[in-house]
């Protein structure tokens, strides 16, 4: 029941997305040009650690750029229309799932485009990339709530930004810290305790979302 | 006799805590540690200040909860009030911190996960009042702000408690680099700083009354 509810929400978050592409190509086009003001600011000589930094805010602003319009790109009308069929915790889990897809897609294509210009400065590979992935989950899993949450206030752009600069920061900071020790090549034995912390708060962020939502679904 | 006690007592308590503190917190003799020397005094005012910070957040986080199970306007007032008194002492906490921290590591602030992770929890709460003056309507701000509350109280709590411990490079006590050990605690200094804690966190329930009753006059 769940499963197919979830399946359809899904299937129709795609289907919207695909149907307004302006969407798609503007995070696309947002996450080129800030690398590329990057590296004609910076040029191509910086060191290990402002690459790694600057990694990660580009990708953290074009996340909250993606994520922060998944529930105001539908009207009024139709949320109440969702609300008569669908339950909260299938809303919720729908949109979880939509956006850790997105920001992962979001995060190879960033790393793809900033190694092209700013060079490809991570030695261990494997693990620079079962980073990234987990932190593109547990970023879209946090984002996702506060997109919510935002979306209810009305006030969309300004507070997504505020409300999620706190809550983000501590996954950023193990992520950066992580990824520093990739950068640097140090095997995946140096960073399991921070790994696993990053997996525990993704759990936690998905566990709260769904247990808050139905709060905010119901007006 | 009952009723004195249950109204004033705890207060007074709170307050002769503090006394208390104050005074023999310069008058006892602490160990003197290299680096801190007699700086360690600040020990019973700074961190008291974060012990009655957080106790108010936890407050706030419980009637969060509260409110969305039965959703009584009376427990979201308190739990507003309850996150700007820990925002007050947080600050204070912030400005006793970095003028020890001068005296000490030489700078007013040093790249420390705690000082990070107290600046990120300020941050977060102001980011919650500033959500709670963007809605107009009363039964909304209460509903979302709680599930706001909720989630960034849970999501810095474990920021806080786990992740520099992980780290292991702060320069507060217990962690490596540190000259100063919480084993190293020594009886005096327990007998000044449980009592400024217990003293503080007294005042500061008293102060979150007061603004409660602040909030319902002027609503009226």
């Amino acid at each position: 029941m769940l499963y197919n509810e979830i399946r359809y929400l899904i299937a129709k978050d795609i289907q919207l997305e695909l149907r307004q592409k302006y969407a798609l190509n503007g995070i696309v086009l947002y996450v080129v040009s800030s690398v590329f003001i990057t590296y004609l600011s910076f040029g191509d000589i910086i060191n290990s650690t402002t690459w790694n930094a600057l990694f990660w805010i580009i990708f953290l602003f074009s996340a909250i750029n993606a994520i922060s319009k998944s529930f105001i790109q539908e009207n009024l009308a139709r949320q109440l229309y969702y609300y008569t069929l669908a339950s909260p915790v299938g809303v919720i889990l729908s949109k979880i799932i939509y956006n850790i897809v997105l920001t992962i897609l979001l995060a190879l294509l960033n790393y793809a485009i900033y190694s092209i210009w700013m060079g490809d400065n991570a030695i261990n590979h494997g693990l620079f990339i079962c980073n990234l992935l987990l932190g593109a989950t547990g970023i879209a899993s946090v984002l996702t709530m506060v997109a919510a949450i935002a979306w209810r206030s009305h006030n969309n752009f300004t507070l997504m930004a505020i409300l999620s600069f706190p809550l983000v920061l501590p996954l950023l900071l193990s992520l950066i810290r992580v990824s520093a020790k990739a950068v640097v090549g140090d095997g995946f034995a140096t960073s399991v305790n921070i790994l696993f912390m990053i997996i525990l708060l993704n759990f936690i962020a998905i566990a709260l979302a769904v247990l808050l939502f139905p709060y905010l679904w119901k007006d | 006799m009952k009723f004195f006690l249950i109204n004033y007592g705890w207060k007074l308590l709170g307050i002769t805590l503090i006394l208390y503190a104050v005074i023999f917190g310069l008058l006892i003799q602490v160990p003197d540690l290299p680096v801190i020397h007699q700086s360690l005094r600040s020990l019973f005012y700074h961190v008291a200040m974060w012990f009655t910070m957080f106790f108010l957040f936890l407050i706030s986080f419980v009637f969060s909860i509260c409110y969305l199970s039965g959703f009584r306007l009376k427990e979201d007032i308190l739990a507003l009030e309850a996150a700007k008194t820990a925002v007050f002492f947080g600050i204070l906490g912030i400005i006793t911190g970095m003028i020890w921290a001068k005296y000490t590591w030489g700078t007013w602030w040093v790249n420390d996960p705690k000082l990070n992770g107290a600046a990120v929890s300020l941050i977060a709460y102001f980011a919650y009042l500033v959500l709670r003056s963007s809605i107009d309507d009363i039964e909304k701000k209460a509903k979302i702000s709680a599930v706001y509350n909720i989630f960034a109280f849970v999501l810095l709590l474990i920021f806080i408690g786990v992740l520099p411990r992980l780290a292991q490079d702060s320069l507060h006590p217990g962690n490596k680099g540190s000259t100063l050990t919480v084993t190293e605690l020594d009886n005096t200094i327990r007998w000044v700083f449980y009592p400024s804690v217990l003293g503080w966190i007294l005042v500061g329930t008293w102060l979150l009354q007061l603004r409660v009753r602040i909030h319902n006059l002027s609503k009226k």
